[in-house]
């Protein structure tokens, strides 16, 4: 098969870090070929420079045997290159027509031509299976169609070599298997698919070729028929990765939190929880499975203090704490690790130290009255450091300037050391790499087995089928079924998550 | 009372027009990402240019064209400091607002040895159109009215069709929504910006000229007193769209137009004459103080942006 792009040595120096490490990387045509890394390893960066947004320190790139030099994305486009970025690339209020024309608009008599851009856009989208409405408004369409927008505005392009950045991490398992489709038709049409990602059920399933990048090297590239998710885990991260959770066996006790009946509206007011009952006992993990939007992110609200309950109770060992202040909360025992980190689980411009003592800088402990023990903290970071291996090892370091994976340790350390009756712990392993998403689990098992409650909501299926003892679907705000996690299965979970009773 | 609605008509269009071109000056640049708090330093030196050129030069067009420049000129050092410099947008317009005062008044004392100039003779004269001027009330209000009254209707539609029927104008909305998303797709997200900016200067400009040299004939330190705020305030309760900033205009205008004529037409005897020249400037901060929300303005209005590299 034809060699498309070869990039040969790549460097890819910023002030502080060198994001790419001579690297060579070749695509061939008709290919899937995926760039595997953990988080930071340098894959987005390689694919900037592919794509002119950046420009690399050394190096040179091919493509289709010619060598070019990429200034700016103009250039990528014209070469036939097209990107689909992880975070995406779309105006909220420009239609899905204005969105894929943009920047290369049909004209007529020197005036944009919009009902010529809606026809383009109508015609590639049949010819490639990717469903949208041209005259929707991006801002009112779902993640899955703002997908396929985006990879529209490359096809519009007539890209010949389609780069996906992380593509299903904002995608629900439906809407993994109708991308794979549309890369499958992609293919055959002859196009070539650079693939990124951190996932390797992902990569197994469609990837015909894998490059492997850490800390900005290139470890090796492998054909995914000769290879196997461990030693893929294992050239990623650099050592053995265990998948598989050593639990100690499930001997519940006492009930910690109990929900009767909790109604609650979502942000515009709507009903979210429509009724919801369940409890959390010690020494069990209860999953709360389901498709996003369906309730989680308004459960977990109201538990913490967060949002208000219009109905029901709340009941922590027997007391009631509905509609309790997020204080009252954190004081009855219940700790949270949000499902936003950005927003909720950390003030990123505050140091480790400072974030380490967010609820508790007024105890005893860390202040005198008003005046903030400042030693106490300190070394109460530093062993926080030490124990949960946050790196750099280093209190006065600003949350911001974290890895993804370093900052969800601290808010673990924080919530963990405080003890709690419950752990709420909310999709707490999104955007993680693999090595981070091992110690997660380990800490929120370490959990349950010391006899606390826990409370997992995640997205991702197969993280609720390995750590949960029970699991509860979620639909449209209600609980439509709890299952025992050894009787469960995907598809059983995927019946219910789509709304079906479960048994 | 039907005479009275129409003199009162005629100057709300006439008090309107400058803040209509400053309004639309605006538009383009907010629309575009850059907050223009420095539309009121573009009028004042627009109207100081077109009063100076048409007193030197007896030309009132020519003095049109020189408060265009002039404007345009100021804004591109605003474009120069938010656009390449990345400064606080707020900033950089406060202190275009002081410069062109300063600069304007010491070039009146320079030039004329004063506050103020003389009275300019030439100033724009009024056209009265063909027939529709002939129409009772109306006519008179409507169709013989200075040519920068019409003039500015004609720039809002010109605004709009450039807005919403051009590529430029949708590169423009882009930049001024997600100019990150916009440079991806190739676009030029600085000459867009520098190009908004520098419109929006010009057309501040000739809405002072409209002022100096259309509705009073001089220019003095008090020619341009919180018009460009008020076009600010008209802009975004016209929800930074140019038919919205219109119609805002207006009614700021008809503000303006009802303290102008309040005591001709004996307005002045139910409210103390201040309240009426108060008014323009109470309803600005009633639109400015949120009972318009922000909600509508361009997501990156006022963020600067920085090309990765």
């Amino acid at each position: 098969m034809e060699t498309v792009i070869e990039m040969r040595n790549i460097s890819k120096i910023f002030p502080r870090v060198v994001a790419n490490d001579k690297i060579n990387l070749s695509v061939r045509q008709g290919e899937i070929h995926a760039l595997l890394g953990e988080n930071g390893a340098g894959k987005s960066t390689l694919m900037n420079i592919l794509y002119g947004l950046y420009q690399p320190s050394a190096g040179e790139i091919y493509v289709k045997g010619q060598k070019v030099s990429i200034t700016n994305p103009n250039v990528a486009i014209a070469l036939g290159i097209g990107m689909v970025h992880q975070h995406f690339m779309l105006i909220p209020t420009l239609t899905v027509a204005e969105n894929i024309v943009l920047g290369s608009e049909p004209r007529r008599y020197g005036f944009l031509d919009m009902r010529k851009a809606v026809a383009m856009v109508e015609e590639i989208s049949q010819r490639y299976g990717l469903k949208v409405d041209p005259q929707a408004k991006v801002e009112s369409i779902s993640v899955g169609m703002q997908q396929r927008v985006e990879i529209l505005k490359a096809l519009y392009r007539g890209t010949e070599i389609l780069i996906l950045d992380e593509p299903t991490a904002v995608l629900t398992p439906q809407e993994i298997l109708e991308l794979f489709d549309i890369m499958h038709n992609l293919n055959t049409e002859g196009k070539s698919i650079i693939f990124i990602t951190h996932k390797l059920k992902e990569i197994m399933a469609i990837a015909d070729r894998i490059t492997i990048i850490r800390r900005g090297k290139v470890i090796d590239t492998v054909t995914t028929a000769s290879t196997s998710p461990r030693e893929l885990a294992a050239k990623m991260v650099g050592r053995e990765v265990s998948f598989k959770v050593n639990k100690q066996e499930y001997s519940p006790g006492e009930t910690v939190l109990q929900l009767e009946n909790v109604q609650a509206l979502n942000s515009r007011k709507l009903p979210a929880l429509k009724g919801i009952s369940l409890e959390v006992r010690r020494g069990e993990i209860l999953g709360i499975a389901g498709v996003d939007g369906n309730g989680q992110s308004e459960l977990v609200d109201v538990v913490a203090g967060l949002r208000k309950a219009t109905a029901g109770h709340i009941k922590l060992l027997r007391k009631d704490i509905t509609n309790a202040s997020p204080r009252k909360v954190i004081a009855a025992s219940i700790s949270h690790i949000p499902e936003d980190r950005h927003l909720r689980g950390l003030v990123l411009d505050f140091t480790i130290e400072e974030n380490m003592v967010l609820e508790t800088y007024y105890q005893a402990e860390f202040a005198n009255g008003i005046i903030l023990n400042n030693k106490q903290i300190q070394m109460h970071a530093k062993r926080l450091i030490q124990e949960f291996d946050v790196r750099p090892p280093d209190q006065k370091t600003l949350a911001r300037s974290l890895s993804g994976g370093n900052q969800q340790k601290v808010i673990i350390a924080r919530e963990v050391d405080r003890d709690p009756n419950l752990l709420i712990a909310a999709q707490p392993t999104r955007g993680l790499d693999v090595g981070a998403i091992e110690f997660v689990h380990r800490r929120l098992v370490e959990q349950r087995d010391k006899g606390k409650a826990v409370l997992l909501v995640s997205l991702d299926l197969d993280e609720i089928m390995d750590l949960s003892d029970r699991i509860a679907v979620i639909y449209e705000g209600n609980i439509v079924g709890i299952v025992a996690a050894e009787d469960a299965d995907e598809a059983m979970l995927g019946f219910m998550m789509a709304g079906a009773a479960g048994n | 009372m039907l005479p009275i609605l129409a003199t009162l008509l005629g100057n709300t269009l006439l008090y309107a027009t400058p803040l209509i071109f400053a309004a639309l000056g605006g538009v383009f640049s907010e629309r575009s990402g850059v907050v223009n708090i420095g539309l009121e330093g573009m009028m004042t030196i627009g109207a100081f240019a077109a009063a100076v050129t048409a007193l030197g030069t007896g030309n009132p067009w020519l003095g049109v064209v020189a408060g265009m420049l002039s404007g345009g000129l100021l804004a591109l050092l605003h474009a120069v400091a938010a656009v390449t410099f990345r400064a606080d947008q707020v900033v950089s317009g406060v202190a275009i607002n002081f410069m062109a005062n300063g600069f304007s008044m010491f070039m009146l004392y320079k030039l004329y040895g004063g506050g103020q100039t003389p009275h300019i003779a030439t100033k724009l004269a009024k056209w009265a159109i063909p027939g529709l001027a002939k129409i009772p009330y109306l006519g008179d209000a409507l169709f013989n009215n200075y040519p920068t009254v019409y003039l500015a209707f004609f720039t809002a539609f010109l605004t709009w069709v450039v807005l919403y029927k051009t590529t430029f104008g949708l590169r423009l909305r882009s930049v001024g929504e997600h100019p990150l998303a916009a440079d991806t797709m190739g676009i030029n997200v600085y000459f867009i910006r520098y190009t908004c900016v520098i419109i929006s200067g010009c057309l501040a400009g000739i809405g002072g000229a409209a002022v100096s040299i259309g509705i009073i004939a001089e220019f003095t330190e008090v020619t341009i007193v919180g018009q460009g705020f008020i076009a600010l305030a008209a802009m975004i309760f016209g929800k930074w769209t140019p038919w919205g900033a219109l119609g805002a205009c207006m009614f700021f205008g008809a503000a303006n137009a009802l303290d102008a004529i309040g005591q001709t037409i004996g307005l002045t005897k139910y409210a103390n004459p201040a309240f009426f020249s108060m008014l323009p400037y109470l309803l600005t901060i009633v639109a400015l103080a949120g009972f318009i929300g922000r909600a509508n303005a361009p997501a990156a209005d006022g963020k600067p942006y920085e090309k990765g590299r």
